[in-house]
C-alpha cells in the first residue's frame, strides 16, 4: 500500500499541473512538453518488448497508428453526431475511453502479430515487425472511411497536459511494476537466454506474446493522444522512420531501463527543437546532421546507451 | 584519448559548418532578412519542407518569399515598416510542422505566416493558424479542405479541381484523345485528388478511363502497370504525382514501347524532372501556375531579378512563394492597420492582383480564381503550350 502513494502523488501533482499550465496551452514549450509526453509513452512501451524482453519490434509506429485511428475516429464521429457532449465536463470521459478502446484495438493487432511472428528470433522478427508497420500504413492508405490518403481531419482536440501525463504515469507504472514482478521475471529470463528460461519453466511464447501486446497497448494510446492534438491524422506520419525513432529512444537510454528511456524521449524530443536557432545562425539546414553526429557522438562513447539496464532511482523506492 | 576525439569530431562540424556558410553567401546575392535589433519591423514566418522529401519545393518557395520581400524592402517596407523573414524547416512531417508553427506564432511573435507546399502539412498548420488569428497564405497547397479550416487561412494557387479540370480539357480538346489511362500515387493526398477531378471531368463529356493504376511512394519500378496500361492501349496517360516518380515512370514507359503522351500536374514542376527522366518526357504535357515563356513584364521581371539574385531558372513553386508573399505586401499595404484581422480582410479582398502566376482574386471561400497554363516538356526545357481559364 505504502508504494502506491508516490504513484498516486505523482498522479495528484499532474493534475494540479494541469490546471496551472492550462492557459499557456498554445505555447512553444508547452508543445515541447507535450510531445515529450507522448514520446515517453512510446519509448517505455517500446522498451517492454524490445529491451526487458529482447525481441527487437520495428512497427511500433504500426501499433501507434491503429490507436490513433481509432480513438480518432471514435472521437470524431461522435463529435460530428452530438458536438455539444465535448463542451462539458464529459469530454474528458468519453476521450479517456476512446484511448482505451484505441489501446485494445492495438493490443489485439500486437497479438495476432506476435502469436505466428514471436516464434522468429533478432533479425527475423525485425523484418517480420517491419513488414507489419508498413502493411498497417498502406492499408490505412485504402481505407475510405478514415480519409485515405487524405488523412482523417476535423478532429477534436482534447489532447491536454493532464490527460498526456496521467497516460504517462500509468505507461511507467505499469511497465515498472511489470518488470518488477514473477512475469516481468520471465521476460528478462527469454531476453538472457531462452532456452535456459524454457528449461525452467517459463512459458517463453506467453511472455513474449504479453509483452508485445501490452507494448503494443500503450502504443495505441500514445497514437491517441498524437492525432487528437494534431487533429489530422495521415498514414505517411507513421511509416518506418517513426518507428526507427521510437527505436533510437529506447537504443540511447539504454536496453531494459525505463528511467533510460524516459530520460532519452525527452533528451531527444528538446534536441531537436533546441537546435532549431542553428538554422539561423549558420542560414543552412544543419539541424539534422547535428543531431545524427550527436546520435553517433553517444553510441560510440556510450555503446550501452545512457543507463545501460540501470535505474534513476533504487528498486526499493518505487517497487 | 576518447574525449579528445569527441572534440575533435566538433571542430570538424564548426569548420565544415563555416566553409559551407561561405560558399552559400558568395552564390546567391539575397538580401538579409534576418531580424536585428530593430523592433519597428512585420515578421513574416515561414514553414517549409527543406530537407524532407520533397525538399527542392521548398527551397523554391523559400526562394520566391525571400526575393518577393526584398523587393518590397527595398522599395521602403510597408506602412515604414521593413519586412524580416522567419522561416523553419518541416521535413515534410505533420509533428515537426505544428512545432515550427507554434514556434513562430508564439515565439517569434509572426504577424503573417506563409506555407506549406503539401496540403497534408497545411491542414496541420491551418487550425494553429486560425485559433491564433494569424493570416496564413499557403503557396501551393492545392487541396480544397485547407481554406476551409478557417478565415485565416488563403491561398494563392489553384485547388485540385480545377488542375484535374484543365488537364481533362486539354487531354479531350488539345490532345484529342478519347480513351486515356491513369496511373497514380495511392498514398497521396494531392495525387488521389487530381486524378479524382480529372477522371470525374473526362467521363463527363464522354471520355473513358481504361484502366486506373496505382504505385507507392517508395516504388522505382512501375513496368507491371505500365504493362497493364500498354495491353489496353490509349491515346495517353495521366501521372499526377511528384516529379521524382514521373522521371522513372517516363523512362520505363519508353523502354516498354509505350510513346504515347503522358499529362501530369504542377507536382512535375522541378529542375529535377529533367535529370531523373531525360529525353524519355519527350511529348508529356502538365499544367503549372506560370510559364517562363510568357511575355508579360511581371513574369520577365520576375525572372530577370530571381536570376540576379539565385542564378537560376525558377520554377512553378519558386513564383507561387513569390505571388504568396507579394499578395501578403501587398494586402499589408491597402489594410488599414496592421492588426491580424485588418490584414486578413485586406487579403480577402484582393481582386484582380497582379502576380507572376496570373491575376490573383480571392474568392469567398478564400482561394485564388486564376488561370492554368499547360507545357510542354521539350528536352527538359518546358515550353509554353496553351492557357486555360476557369
Amino acid at each position: 500500500m505504502k508504494s502506491s502513494a508516490g504513484w498516486l502523488a505523482a498522479l495528484a501533482a499532474c493534475w494540479v499541473m494541469h490546471f496551472f499550465v492550462q492557459d499557456y496551452s498554445r505555447s512553444y514549450y508547452f508543445l515541447i512538453f507535450l510531445y515529450a509526453g507522448i514520446n515517453i509513452v512510446l519509448a517505455v512501451s517500446l522498451n517492454l518488448v524490445n529491451g526487458v524482453t529482447g525481441q527487437f519490434s520495428m512497427g511500433h509506429a504500426g501499433f501507434m497508428s491503429i490507436g490513433g485511428y481509432v480513438s480518432c475516429y471514435l472521437i470524431t464521429q461522435l463529435f460530428q453526431r452530438s458536438p455539444a457532449l465535448f463542451e462539458g465536463p464529459l469530454s474528458m470521459p468519453i476521450f479517456a475511453g476512446a484511448l482505451v478502446l484505441g489501446g485494445i484495438a492495438a493490443a489485439i493487432a500486437g497479438y495476432l502479430v506476435g502469436l505466428p511472428s514471436l516464434r522468429l528470433k533478432g533479425d527475423y522478427l525485425a523484418i517480420v515487425t517491419l513488414g507489419f508497420g508498413e502493411i498497417i500504413r498502406v492499408i490505412l492508405l485504402n481505407v475510405d472511411a478514415v480519409g485515405g490518403a487524405r488523412g482523417l481531419g476535423g478532429i477534436p482536440n482534447l489532447t491536454s497536459f493532464g490527460v498526456v501525463y496521467t497516460c504517462v504515469i500509468v505507461t511507467v507504472f505499469c511497465v515498472w511494476r511489470i518488470i518488477r514482478s514473477a512475469q516481468g521475471r520471465a521476460l528478462l529470463a527469454v531476453r538472457e537466454d531462452e532456452i535456459a528460461a524454457s528449461a525452467m519453466g517459463v512459458n517463453t511464447t506467453r511472455s513474449k506474446v504479453s509483452a508485445f501486446v501490452i507494448g503494443a497497448f500503450f502504443a495505441g494510446i500514445a497514437g491517441g493522444l498524437f492525432g487528437s492534438w494534431l487533429t489530422v491524422l495521415t498514414p505517411q506520419t507513421f511509416d518506418f522512420n517513426k518507428s526507427f525513432e521510437i527505436i533510437i529512444m529506447v537504443v540511447l537510454g539504454g536496453m531494459g531501463s525505463v528511467s533510460g528511456s524516459i530520460v532519452a524521449a525527452i533528451f531527444l524530443t528538446i534536441i531537436r527543437e533546441a537546435l532549431r536557432p542553428l538554422q539561423d545562425i549558420t542560414k543552412l539546414d544543419f539541424r539534422m546532421i547535428i543531431y545524427s553526429l550527436m546520435l553517433i557522438v553517444l553510441m560510440l562513447t556510450k555503446p550501452r546507451g545512457l543507463f545501460g539496464s540501470r535505474e534513476l532511482v533504487k528498486e526499493k523506492e518505487l517497487a | 584519448m576518447k574525449k579528445r576525439s569527441v572534440v575533435r569530431v566538433f571542430v570538424g562540424i564548426a569548420l565544415i559548418s563555416v566553409a559551407f556558410t561561405g560558399c552559400t553567401k558568395t552564390k546567391s546575392k539575397v538580401c538579409d532578412l534576418s531580424a536585428g535589433s530593430d523592433t519597428n519591423v512585420i515578421r513574416v514566418g515561414e514553414v517549409g519542407s527543406m530537407t524532407g522529401s520533397e525538399a527542392t519545393f521548398g527551397v523554391s518557395t523559400h526562394e520566391g518569399i525571400q526575393l518577393a520581400l526584398c523587393q518590397a524592402n527595398a522599395a521602403g517596407g510597408v506602412k515604414g515598416k521593413k519586412f524580416v523573414l522567419y522561416s523553419l524547416d518541416d521535413q515534410s512531417k505533420q509533428d515537426e510542422a505544428a512545432a515550427a508553427m507554434t514556434k513562430l506564432i508564439t515565439q517569434s511573435k509572426v504577424d503573417a505566416i506563409l506555407g506549406e507546399v503539401a496540403s497534408g502539412i497545411s491542414k496541420v498548420m491551418a487550425p494553429i493558424a486560425q485559433a491564433n488569428k494569424v493570416p496564413m497564405i499557403t503557396p501551393s497547397s492545392t487541396n480544397p479542405d485547407v481554406t476551409k479550416i478557417g478565415d485565416y487561412i488563403f491561398r494563392v494557387c489553384f485547388i485540385d479541381p480545377f488542375q484535374g479540370y484543365v488537364m481533362a480539357k486539354f487531354a479531350k480538346e488539345n490532345l484529342k484523345a478519347k480513351k486515356v489511362a491513369i496511373l497514380q500515387d495511392h498514398g497521396s493526398d494531392y495525387s488521389v485528388g487530381l486524378a479524382k477531378f480529372f477522371i470525374e471531368t473526362f467521363t463527363k463529356d464522354g471520355g473513358e478511363i481504361v484502366l486506373n493504376q496505382s504505385y507507392n511512394k517508395n516504388d522505382v519500378d512501375f513496368k507491371s502497370q505500365l504493362t497493364a496500361i500498354r495491353a489496353k492501349a490509349p491515346d495517353a496517360i495521366y501521372i499526377p504525382g511528384y516529379y521524382t516518380h514521373v522521371g522513372l515512370i517516363a523512362r520505363q514507359a519508353r523502354e516498354l514501347g509505350v510513346t504515347i503522351p503522358l499529362m501530369g500536374g504542377d507536382g512535375w514542376d522541378s529542375p529535377e524532372l529533367k535529370s531523373i527522366g531525360g529525353a524519355a518526357l519527350n511529348n508529356s504535357y502538365f499544367s503549372n501556375h506560370y510559364s517562363a515563356e510568357d511575355k508579360s513584364p511581371a513574369v520577365q521581371t520576375f525572372l530577370k531579378e530571381y536570376k540576379e539574385t539565385f542564378g537560376k531558372t525558377p520554377d512553378g513553386l519558386a513564383a507561387m512563394g513569390y505571388d504568396a508573399a507579394r499578395v501578403l505586401a501587398d494586402a499589408m499595404n491597402r489594410a488599414k492597420s496592421l492588426s491580424n484581422t485588418d490584414v486578413r480582410d485586406a487579403i480577402a479582398a484582393t481582386v484582380k492582383f497582379e502576380g507572376v502566376t496570373g491575376k490573383i482574386t480571392i474568392d469567398k471561400e478564400r482561394n485564388a480564381v486564376k488561370p492554368a497554363v499547360v507545357l510542354r516538356v521539350d528536352n527538359g526545357e518546358f515550353k509554353y503550350q496553351s492557357t486555360i481559364h476557369p
